[in-house]
C-alpha cells in the first residue's frame, strides 16, 4: 500500500540536485526580456507618455493598451481589471506599458527613457476612507460585494444572554512571498500562443490568453514549469503576467520572458485582504453563546478580482467552530486605490479566525472562565449546526483535535507552572501559553464544486504504466506524490508504476484551480474514481484473457486463487494492442445531500470541514517587548493523511506563515505605494525565528474523500496568530486586538494597560 | 515527472526549451588584460567591456567573458548554465544563491565573478557523488526537507558547509547556523532534522 | 547599467593608494553592502577597486594594551579569534549578530566602518571601546579616533584617496566589563532597531566610568556622553538605573522609519541600558 506511507516525493531529487528547471532557469534562442512600466501614483489620469528621442528605440518592442487584440481585461470573475491602463490609473504599480529587448541591461536602459505624465486624483487608501464615500471609486458606495448570513433571532438571543461583549479586531495585508518570483515565457507559434511559467492554475491563464487573442482552446497552450511556491499568490496574478509576455511576444514575434524582480513582485502583486472585524456576542454567565453579531469589512484593493470569493469564505467562517443559535453576519468588501488583494492560503479565514478566537479570549477574560473550558462549552460537534445552517454529519474531529493539542502540549501543566512562576515575582522575561481552536471548509464554497465539475483522468502508457492526467499543479505541497499514491492503491499497482503527465493544457483536462484545499479531497477523489474505472476495465479484460473470472489486481500483478497470472504491464500492453489506448476521464459530483442555496446564503457551505487546535508557548522580553515563540503544538483533523510526512510539512509550513502573520509581517505604505519591498524589510521568519513544532494528525475519515482525506493546505494558516496573541495575553496581560503583535504595538498596549490599571 | 519526451503539437517539450547557453569547458584562456603602472608595479585592470575570466567550479575549469561588474551568481546562471543557485532577493538576504567558496558558504549574488577567480567554488550541481546523492541531499530526501524547492539548492549547499565546519552540532547550533537561508514553505523543521541526520555519528533517525 | 565597467585588483596597499590617487574607483571588499546597492541599481559605479587581495589589510594582532584589527578582517575572523574573544568579547557578540553566516564570511570590519550605516552592528562596540582608526593614502598614514570618524548621516572623515587600513581596539582589562545588545527585526538577517555596546569599570557597586555606544538611534552611531557622565562615579541603585534609563531615552535622537518608531527606540534604548546596569548589580551581588 502507498497511501499512509511516506513514499519518496516524485520530484524530490530533481529539486535537490539543482536539475529542476524553473522558469528563470530557461533560456530560449532569440528570446527577449520583457519589463512592465508601472504607475507610481495610486490614482490619476495619464496625460502623456513620451519616449526619449535621443535613445535608439529600434531594438525595443513596446506595447500599450492599443496593442491588445481582444478585450483589455484580465479574465476572472468580472472583467474589470485592465491588462494595461489606457487612461485611468486606479492603484500604484498598475501596468501601463510593456517593453522588451534582447538583454536585461538594454530593457532597463529603455525603461529609464520613458516619461509618463499624470493628472493626480485624490486616492482612497483605507477601509475608513472607502466607507466614508468622500471619493467614489466603485459603483455608488465603493462596496464591491455584500453578504448576509442570518440564523435564528439575534434580538432574542441577546435577551437570553447575561452579558454582551464587544470586540473590534484588525488584520493586516500579508505578502505571500513565495521564494520564486513570478515569471512567464510566451512563445508565439504558428497556430497561436504557448505560455510557460510559474503558476497554480494553468486553466486560469488559458482562459485569459484565449480572451486576449480570441484563441480557441487548442490555439492557447499553457504549461506550468516547476513552481517555487504559490500560497495563493500564483492563483490569479500569473494570468496578468502571461498576457503581458504574450502581448510582447505577439508583437515581436519572438519568445519573451518576464521575470519579476523581488521588489516589483512585492510592490505590484496581490496580498492577503486586510480587514476590520467587529463582534458583539451575548453570553450566559456559565459561558454559553446565545447570540452573535459579526460585521466584516475587507479591503479589496482597486479591482474586484477574487474578492467576492474571499469575502464569502470569511463570512462563512466568521463565527468559528462554535455553536450559536442566533447569528447575524454581515460582510462587505470595499474598493481602495491599492493593488488588488487576492488569494492567499486561508482565503479570508485567517482574518476572521484571529477575530473569533480573540473574541473567545475576551469572553473568557470577562466571565472569568478558563479559555479552554469556554471552547469546550461551545464547540461544534457531530450533528451540530453551523452559522449557515449546515448540519455536521460526518468527519467532525473537533473534540479530538482539542484534546490532542491540550494533552500533547501539557497545556494545563504549563498554565499552572506559569501561574506559580508569576506569583514568585516579576521577571523581565515572561512566559505565556495560549490556545486556539479553528476549522476550515475544504473545497470550493457552496455550489462551487458542483458548478466547476472538476475533470481528471488516467491513461495507461505504452510501457504499461499509469499516468495521471490533471491540471492540479505541484507547487511544493506534494500534488504529484499523493496523486500517484491514490492511483497506486486504487488500481493495485506499485507507486513507482504511476507517473504524472506534464501540467500542459494541451495534454491534461481542467481539474479546476489548485486552491481552496481542494486538490486532495476533490481532484484526488476524481482521480480515485478514474482509477477505479480503469481497474474495472482492465480486470474484465484480464478475466476474459485468462479465462479467470475471479481474477484480481494486487501490487501490480493479476492473481487468481493465489496464483500470479501476469503483471499489470503485460496485460496493459495486451489491452492496448487489442483495444487501443486505455484512458479514462472522470468528473466530480457533489456527494448526495450536500446542498447550498446561493440566494439565502445557507446550507452546506462545504462538503466537509478540517479541524484544528493549537497551543503556543511564548516568552516576552519585557525590556524590548519582543515575543519569542518557543513551541507550537498543533493537532489537525484532515480526514486521512495520504502522506503523513507531506501532510506534516503542510501543517508546519502553514503554521510558520501564520507565525509571521501574527508577529512580524506588515507592509508599510506611503501614498498607496508599498515601501518595504525587500526581504530585509518585509519580515518573514528565519530558521532562528521558527519555533519548535509538534504536529498531531487526527484522522476522522471523510466518506467522500479519497481514502477518507479532507483538505490540509489552508487549515494550518488559521490557528497560530490567535494562539500567539492568547499566549501574549497570558504572559503580559496585554490584550491584542490587532496583528501583527510587533514589539512596537505590544509596548503601546502595555503602556496603555499600565496606565489604565493605575487609573483604576 | 515523466522523463520520456513526447513531442507536443508545437514540437516543444519542457526540456526541449532548455538551452545550454554556451558552456565552454577548458577553452584555452586568452588574456587581454590591460596593465597599468602603479607604484612601480604592473596592476591588472579588467575592462572596460567584457573580460575573460576563468573559474573553478565543482573541480572543473570554466571560462566566460563577463563585464567586471557581473556577479558570480549571474555568471553561473547566465554564462555557465549552472542554474541551481537561484536569484531571489539579489540583496544578500535569502540564501537561495549560496555557494561554497574556498570552504565557506557565501552569497553568490554578492561576489563579483572576477573576484571568484582562483577560488574553489562548489555549487549544488557539484554535490552528487557520481550517481549517489550527497549525504546531506539524502537526508533532505529522507526528511522531506523541501517543498517548492526554490530555496532548496542554496539551503542544501549551506547545510553542507555548516556540517563541514560543525560535524556534531546541537539543535540550537543548527538553528543559528542556518539563519542565512529563508524558506517560505516553512521547511525549517525538516531541514533541522535533515542536518542532524546527516551530522557525524547520527545514522537514520529521520522523522516521519 | 552601462556596459563599460572597469575593475582593479591590486595586491598591495601602495598599488591601491596609487589607483585611488588618480581615479574615482569605488572601493569594494567583501561586497556585502556594496553589491546590494549595485544589484538594486542604486549605485552605478563604473570603476571598482577590489581590495580583497591586499594581504596587508588582514590580520588580527595583539599589540600590548590594544588589538590591531586589519580592515579586511571578516566577522567570521573576529568570531574565531581567541584574542578578540578574550579582549573584546562585545565585538564577538556583535559579529555573531551580523546578518547570517554567509554575510559573516564576507563582510569586513573595515567595510562596516566605511559603509557608515547608523545601524552597523559592530560600530557601537568600536564607539564604546574608544577605538582608533588607521587611515592610509599615498600621502601617508594618519590616525583618527573612531568617535570622530562620522561627520553626518552616511558621511565620514575619509578623503577620496584614503583607505581605512586597520582598527586599534584597546583591550578589555580584568577589572572592566563590556556588553552588547542588538534589538532587531527578527533573530537572523535582521537590521537593528536599536543596538548598544557598553564598556565600563566597576568597583564595589560603584561605576567608575562607563562608555555607551548606540546605533540606529541617530544619523550616525553615537556615544551617550550625557548619560555616561550621569553614571560616572556613582553607586548603582534602582533609582540611578531609572535615571539612566530616562537620560539615555532623551539623549538619543531616533526617527520613525520602516523598522521601528521613535517612541519604541527611545524607550527600548533606555531599557537595554537598564538591563546592563541590572546585570552589573546582579553579578556584583548587590541588591536593587
Amino acid at each position: 500500500m502507498a497511501v499512509g506511507q511516506n513514499v519518496l516525493r516524485k520530484e524530490g531529487v530533481e529539486k535537490l540536485t539543482g536539475a529542476a528547471r524553473y522558469i528563470d532557469d530557461i533560456a530560449l534562442e532569440g528570446m527577449l526580456y520583457g519589463k512592465t512600466i508601472r504607475s507610481p501614483l495610486a490614482r490619476g489620469l495619464i496625460k502623456s507618455i513620451s519616449f526619449d528621442t535621443d535613445f535608439d528605440w529600434s531594438p525595443i518592442t513596446v506595447c500599450d493598451w492599443r496593442d491588445i487584440p481582444g478585450e483589455n481585461f484580465v479574465a476572472l470573475i468580472e472583467n474589470d481589471q485592465p491588462l494595461l491602463v489606457a487612461r485611468d490609473v486606479r492603484h500604484a504599480e498598475e501596468p501601463i506599458l510593456l517593453i522588451a529587448a534582447e538583454s536585461r541591461t538594454l530593457v532597463e536602459e529603455a525603461a529609464s527613457r520613458i516619461r509618463i505624465e499624470y493628472e493626480e486624483l485624490t486616492p482612497v487608501l483605507s477601509i475608513e476612507e472607502s466607507l466614508d464615500c468622500r471619493e467614489i471609486i466603485y459603483g455608488d458606495d465603493n462596496v464591491f460585494k455584500r453578504f448576509l448570513i442570518a440564523r435564528g433571532e439575534v434580538d432574542e438571543g441577546i435577551n437570553q444572554g447575561d452579558l454582551i461583549i464587544e470586540g473590534c479586531y484588525r488584520v493586516p495585508h500579508q505578502e505571500q512571498l513565495y521564494i520564486e518570483p513570478q515569471g512567464m515565457i510566451a512563445i508565439p507559434t504558428d497556430t497561436g500562443m504557448t505560455v510557460l511559467g510559474s503558476m497554480q492554475c494553468p486553466y486560469y491563464v488559458h482562459k485569459a490568453l484565449k480572451q486576449l487573442f480570441n484563441l480557441s482552446d487548442e490555439q492557447a497552450v499553457v504549461i506550468q514549469t516547476m513552481t517555487g511556491g504559490g500560497f495563493g499568490g500564483k492563483e490569479e496574478y500569473p494570468s496578468m503576467i502571461a498576457c503581458h509576455a504574450a502581448l510582447l511576444a505577439h508583437k515581436a514575434q519572438r519568445p519573451v520572458k518576464i521575470i519579476y524582480d523581488r521588489a516589483e513582485d512585492i510592490a505590484a502583486t496581490t496580498k492577503r485582504h486586510p480587514g476590520v472585524i467587529r463582534h458583539r456576542t451575548a453570553v450566559t454567565r456559565d459561558g454559553r453563546l446565545t447570540a452573535s453579531e459579526i460585521d466584516i469589512v475587507l479591503d479589496g484593493g482597486a479591482y474586484v478580482t477574487l474578492t467576492p470569493v474571499v469575502l464569502s469564505r470569511a463570512a462563512i467562517h466568521a463565527l468559528g467552530p462554535y455553536r450559536c443559535e442566533n447569528v447575524r453576519i454581515t460582510a462587505r468588501a470595499v474598493a481602495t486605490n491599492t493593488p488588488p488583494n487576492g488569494a492567499f492560503r486561508g482565503f479570508g479565514a485567517p482574518q476572521v479566525a484571529f477575530a473569533y478566537e480573540m473574541q473567545m479570549e475576551k469572553i473568557a477574560l470577562r466571565l472569568g472562565i478558563d479559555p479552554l473550558e469556554l471552547r469546550r462549552i461551545n464547540m461544534l460537534k457531530e450533528g451540530d449546526i453551523t452559522a449557515t445552517g449546515q448540519q455536521l454529519r460526518w468527519s467532525v474531529g473537533s473534540e479530538d483535535v482539542l484534546n490532542a493539542a491540550v494533552e500533547r502540549s501539557h497545556f494545563r501543566e504549563k498554565q499552572e507552572a506559569i501561574q506559580i512562576e508569576r506569583a514568585s515575582g516579576d521577571s523581565r522575561k515572561r512566559r505565556g501559553v495560549g490556545l486556539s481552536f479553528f476549522f476550515h471548509g475544504a473545497g470550493f464554497t457552496g455550489s462551487g464544486e458542483a458548478k466547476m465539475k472538476a475533470r481528471a483522468g488516467i491513461e495507461i502508457t505504452d510501457q504499461g504504466r499509469a499516468r495521471v492526467l490533471s491540471s492540479s499543479t505541484e507547487i511544493g505541497q506534494g500534488t504529484q506524490t499523493i496523486f500517484c499514491q491514490i492511483v497506486a492503491d486504487e488500481l493495485g499497482i506499485g507507486f513507482d508504476d504511476v507517473e504524472i503527465e506534464e501540467t500542459d493544457t494541451s495534454r491534461v483536462p481542467d481539474s479546476g484551480p489548485t486552491v481552496a484545499s481542494r486538490t486532495c479531497m476533490v481532484v484526488g477523489r476524481v482521480i480515485q474514481l478514474a482509477a477505479r474505472e480503469i481497474k474495472e476495465k482492465i480486470k474484465r479484460f484480464a478475466a476474459e484473457l485468462f479465462g479467470a473470472p475471479e481474477i484480481d489486481l494486487m501490487e501490480g500483478r493479476f492473481v487468481e486463487g493465489g496464483k500470479v497470472l501476469a503483471s499489470f504491464a503485460e496485460v496493459a500492453r495486451e489491452y492496448a494492442a487489442q483495444n487501443g489506448k486505455l484512458k479514462v476521464e472522470s468528473q466530480y459530483a457533489s456527494p448526495m445531500g450536500v446542498e447550498w442555496d446561493d440566494d439565502s446564503y445557507s446550507g452546506d457551505a462545504y462538503p466537509a470541514f478540517s479541524w484544528g487546535a493549537e497551543v503556543a508557548e511564548v516568552e516576552v522580553d519585557m525590556d524590548t517587548f519582543e515575543v519569542s515563540v518557543l513551541k507550537i503544538t498543533t493537532a489537525q483533523d484532515i480526514g486521512r493523511a495520504i502522506h503523513p510526512l507531506l501532510a506534516a510539512g503542510q501543517i508546519e509550513g502553514g503554521t510558520l506563515q501564520a507565525v509571521g502573520y501574527g508577529l512580524t509581517e506588515e507592509l508599510v505604505w506611503d501614498q498607496g505605494r508599498i515601501v518595504n519591498r525587500m526581504l530585509t524589510n518585509y519580515i518573514i521568519p528565519t530558521s532562528m525565528d521558527a519555533p519548535d513544532m509538534e504536529t498531531v494528525i487526527v484522522e476522522k475519515e471523510y466518506p467522500h474523500g479519497p481514502f477518507g482525506a479532507k483538505g490540509v493546505g489552508e487549515l494550518p494558516m488559521d490557528g497560530a496568530a490567535p494562539a500567539i496573541a492568547a499566549a501574549v495575553l497570558n504572559a503580559t496581560g496585554a490584550f491584542v486586538s490587532e496583528i501583527p503583535v510587533t514589539p512596537e504595538r505590544l509596548m503601546m498596549i502595555h503602556e496603555g494597560t499600565r496606565r489604565e490599571s493605575n487609573e483604576d | 515527472m515523466s522523463d520520456e519526451k513526447k513531442p507536443d503539437k508545437q514540437g516543444l517539450s519542457r526540456r526541449g526549451f532548455l538551452k545550454a547557453s554556451g558552456i565552454s569547458l577548458s577553452v584555452p584562456l586568452v588574456l587581454n588584460y590591460r596593465m597599468v603602472k602603479a607604484a612601480g608595479a604592473e596592476v591588472k585592470v579588467l575592462g572596460p567591456g567584457k573580460a575573460p575570466i576563468q573559474l573553478t567550479i565543482n573541480s572543473k575549469p570554466f571560462t566566460a567573458e563577463v563585464e567586471p561588474r557581473v556577479t558570480l551568481l549571474e555568471a553561473l546562471r547566465n554564462d555557465l548554465d549552472l542554474t541551481g543557485a537561484k536569484r531571489v532577493c539579489d540583496r544578500a538576504t535569502c540564501g537561495a544563491c549560496t555557494v561554497i567558496m574556498d570552504g565557506k558558504p557565501v552569497y553568490s549574488c554578492s561576489v563579483l565573478a572576477i573576484e571568484a577567480q582562483g577560488k574553489k567554488i562548489t555549487t549544488v550541481e557539484g554535490l552528487m557523488q557520481g550517481e549517489r546523492l550527497h549525504p546531506v541531499q539524502q537526508a533532505f530526501v529522507d526528511n522531506d526537507a523541501q517543498q517548492c524547492g526554490y530555496c532548496t539548492p542554496g539551503f542544501v549547499v549551506a547545510c553542507k558547509a555548516f556540517l563541514d565546519k560543525n560535524p556534531n552540532p546541537t539543535p540550537e547550533e543548527v538553528k543559528r547556523g542556518l539563519g542565512g537561508n529563508l524558506c517560505r514553505c516553512g521547511t525549517y523543521v525538516g531541514v533541522r532534522a535533515a542536518v542532524l541526520q546527516a551530522s557525524r555519528g547520527r545514522k537514520g533517525g529521520q522523522r516521519g | 547599467m552601462s556596459g563599460n565597467s572597469t575593475a582593479h585588483s591590486p595586491r598591495s596597499l601602495d598599488e591601491a593608494y596609487e589607483i585611488l590617487s588618480h581615479t574615482a574607483a569605488k572601493v569594494i571588499a567583501g561586497g556585502t553592502d556594496l553589491m546590494v546597492l549595485m544589484n538594486a541599481r542604486q549605485l552605478d559605479a563604473e570603476e571598482f577597486l577590489d581590495i580583497w587581495r591586499i594581504d596587508e589589510l588582514r590580520g588580527i594582532a595583539d599589540e600590548g594594551d590594544a588589538l590591531r584589527i586589519g580592515a579586511l578582517a571578516t566577522y567570521t575572523d573576529l568570531i574565531r579569534s581567541p584574542i578578540i574573544q578574550k579582549y573584546a568579547p562585545a565585538l564577538v557578540a556583535a559579529s555573531r549578530m551580523v546578518g547570517a553566516v554567509q554575510i559573516q564570511n564576507r563582510g569586513t570590519l573595515g567595510g562596516n566602518i566605511v559603509n557608515a550605516s547608523p545601524a552597523g552592528d559592530s560600530l557601537p562596540v568600536l564607539a564604546a571601546y574608544d577605538a582608533e582608526l588607521e587611515i592610509g593614502s599615498r600621502r601617508g598614514l594618519r590616525r583618527l579616533d573612531f568617535n570622530q570618524f562620522y561627520t553626518g548621516y552616511r558621511r565620514t572623515a575619509l578623503e577620496a584617496d584614503e583607505l581605512v587600513v586597520s582598527v586599534r581596539v584597546p583591550k578589555l582589562k580584568a577589572d572592566e566589563r563590556d556588553f552588547f545588545c542588538k534589538v532587531g527585526t527578527r533573530r537572523a538577517q535582521a537590521i537593528s532597531k536599536t543596538v548598544m555596546a557598553v564598556k565600563a569599570k566597576t568597583e564595589n557597586e560603584i561605576l567608575e566610568w562607563i562608555r555607551v555606544g548606540v546605533g540606529s538611534v541617530a544619523p550616525t552611531v553615537v556615544r551617550a556622553y550625557k548619560t555616561e557622565s550621569l553614571l560616572a562615579g556613582r553607586a548603582i541603585t534602582a533609582d540611578l538605573v531609572e535615571q539612566a534609563r530616562q537620560s539615555i531615552s532623551l539623549e538619543v535622537s531616533p526617527i520613525t522609519d520602516l523598522r521601528s518608531t521613535e517612541h519604541y527606540r527611545r524607550r527600548v534604548t533606555g531599557n537595554v541600558l537598564a538591563r546592563f546596569l541590572r546585570e552589573v548589580i546582579d553579578s556584583d551581588g548587590a541588591g536593587i
